[in-house]
């Protein structure tokens, strides 16, 4: 059983969009919004070589946080949480590793399956990388209010080491 | 707005005027265990003078001085599809605390999306030169190569753009039927007629892909469609030039052979003109020195090439030699609507064509007289066909042929609609397409009327005859 909290795991399988955020080189953060998928220990989501600057990003620095806040994506939750964590990108071959996040994949944007037969017209979109970001430090706002203080949960280890 | 890199990029103060637009902002920074941390907050713009003030999310320190960022994301739900109304922008900038307590935010730069101004085939595209930079740095990290794939069947159907073959069994199936008609008919002969001259044709589409790679035309194409712009398989990383230039002398290759055979078999000085004048034409379209469709002159190659060359040349092949005006006649509506389908496709291709210096019609035309263009030549393809019936060269059923004729106006209003859409011309090419088709299709099976009819109803007027 994870240690992040139910209403969390519940925005992240709501969630249609994150806005995931990586560190560049130059210390900036960037952001990019991306489809989560919860596969039960981790947060993954899938880009394409196309779009691979942040898989770049990624590679050169794991740590990134995951935010989850826009109530229309959301699917009308009123919630907020952000997910800090390390990312690892997978992409031993782009061409088909991904596909074992399309049943996820497919259940949020169900659209991908037709593209997915119509490969031939975009075959760049469809080489693709996996980034798998395990949890370190979840920040939650139950009515979605910043003016009030997160609640803050650490993984196990974390807080272990934060003891 | 600076696209040149494949990523939308603006400065601060453009940024503010887009985030404005969103109903909150996401508030990032790094923290000091160097992970990001985001918070949702509504700040306070003024998007005119690029003024930016927010309060500091409780329990949390934004950092003042060290870079940080407010991003604007928005999509619409459509549940059962996933998502549409995509954009995003994000500012980026340094916050400076106020009196009371309160933050501003001077912004330095911005980046963002939004698909309503970059329609996603066209993102898609200018990623094109980062996705190359991603597999050379994963073929460095893994020691092999890693490259984008397709299955055979979907790449020979790219690199060769096999669907535009109907540009070739139209006028030589038609050539082939007109020889039937008037007693000529040798099936071994037709069956090499057809695979050679559709070896000439792939061997031409993907010289074309080539020479266009090595002119820079395809390369400055930020906009293709499935019907213009190069099949794209070489700045893909699918199949590379040199592979492509070995196809493309094979097709020829082929087609050069099968025409010998035809030659030594079946000889005629009209098939040596009409084999030697198609294959100058096909090699000189994109090829240097000429490079025809660099001139102006592609059109008025592909016209001869796949009108009168391609269908009396059939014809000649099974008449062994034999010439009589119908075949003639009958290929210059195929010619004209031939034309028309390169003619059209080359209308969402003309900026980039213009800036490799690719001197199409459309590049060298204005608008009004690109449509007007298309319309004149369109009518007169259906006028010939009208007149040939008339002068009693065509046969009665070919005004079959003329069905079609209300979707030249489909065409010429999507021209006018669309002119600057790309996207939005791929139905208006589409249609195109099918004009010559079914203009194609209906001569054709109007011949194989004419063939039953002789047969089944002998002395039966087919033709008209005046006097």
């Amino acid at each position: 059983m994870s240690w992040i909290p139910a209403p969390v795991i519940e925005l992240i399988n709501a969630a249609l969009v994150t806005e995931l955020t990586a560190v560049r080189g130059d210390g900036r953060p960037i952001t990019y919004p991306l489809i989560p998928m919860w596969d039960g220990e981790r947060i993954v989501m899938t880009s394409s070589i196309l779009f691979s600057r942040k898989l770049e990003h990624c590679k050169d620095n794991p740590r990134v946080s995951l935010s989850f806040s826009d109530p229309v994506a959301l699917l009308g939750r009123p919630d907020r949480a952000t997910i800090q964590g390390d990312a690892a990108v997978v992409d031993g071959d782009p061409h088909i590793d991904w596909e074992r996040v399309l049943p996820l994949w497919s259940a949020k944007e169900p659209v991908i399956l037709q593209f997915l037969k119509a490969r031939v017209a975009f075959p760049l979109f469809f080489e693709r990388s996996v980034i798998e970001v395990t949890p370190r430090r979840v920040l939650y706002w139950p009515d979605g209010d910043a003016s009030s203080p997160p609640r803050i949960v650490l993984a196990p280890a974390t807080a272990g080491e934060a003891a | 707005m600076d696209i040149r890199a494949g990523v939308a990029t603006f400065d601060g103060a453009a940024g503010i005027r887009r985030l404005a637009g969103f109903p909150f902002a996401l508030l990032t920074w790094v923290g000091d265990d160097g992970y990001p941390i985001s918070a949702a907050i509504t700040p306070e713009i003024d998007a005119a003078s690029g003024h930016v003030r927010f309060a500091e999310p409780a329990g949390l320190s934004v950092p003042v001085g060290p870079e940080i960022s407010l991003t604007g994301s928005h999509i619409r739900p459509q549940p059962g599809i996933g998502y549409d109304e995509r954009r995003h922008v994000t500012v980026w900038g340094t916050a400076r605390r106020e009196e009371d307590g309160g933050l501003s935010f001077s912004a330095t730069a911005a980046w963002g999306w939004d698909e309503a101004t970059i329609p996603f085939p066209e993102y898609v595209e200018r990623q094109v030169g980062q996705s190359r930079r991603y597999l050379a740095r994963l073929s460095a990290e893994a020691g092999r190569a890693v490259k984008p794939r397709l299955s055979l069947g979907w790449l020979t159907l790219r690199a060769t753009r096999l669907p535009f073959l109907s540009a070739t069994l139209i006028p030589v199936g038609i050539g082939i039927a007109i020889a039937a008609v008037h007693g000529s008919f040798d099936l071994p002969a037709a069956l090499l007629t057809v695979i050679g001259a559709a070896a000439v044709h792939l061997g031409l589409n993907v010289a074309n892909d080539v020479f266009d790679a090595q002119l820079g035309a395809d390369d400055q194409n930020v906009n293709p469609t499935q019907y213009s712009g190069g099949s794209r398989v070489i700045q893909y990383g699918l199949v590379s030039l040199r592979r492509m230039a070995t196809i493309s002398v094979g097709m020829y290759a082929v087609g050069v052979g099968i025409g010998l055979v035809l030659l030594l078999t079946r000889y005629s000085p009209a098939l040596l003109t009409i084999g030697v004048l198609g294959l100058l034409l096909s090699l000189s379209y994109t090829a240097p020195p000429l490079k025809l469709v660099y001139r102006g002159l592609g059109e008025l190659t592909t016209a001869i090439g796949f009108g009168p060359l391609m269908l009396v040349g059939a014809y000649v092949v099974q008449s062994v030699g034999v010439l009589r005006p119908e075949p003639f006649v009958a290929s210059l509506p195929i010619a004209l609507l031939v034309m028309l389908i390169l003619y059209v496709n080359e209308v969402p291709d003309r900026q980039a064509d213009a800036r490799a210096g690719k001197r199409t019609l459309p590049v060298r035309m204005a608008m009004p007289h690109i449509v007007n263009g298309y319309f004149l030549a369109a009518l007169a393809a259906f006028a010939v066909i009208a007149l040939g019936v008339l002068a009693g060269v065509l046969p009665i059923p070919s005004l079959l042929a003329l069905l079609p004729l209300p979707l030249v106006w489909r065409v010429r209003e999507g021209l006018v609609r669309y002119f600057d859409q790309p996207y939005g011309l791929m139905s208006v090419m589409a249609v195109n397409i099918r004009v010559h088709l079914y203009v194609g299709a209906l001569l054709f099976v109007c011949y194989l009327l004419v063939l039953a009819l002789a047969a089944v109803v002998p002395g039966l007027p087919l033709y008209i005859r005046w006097g």
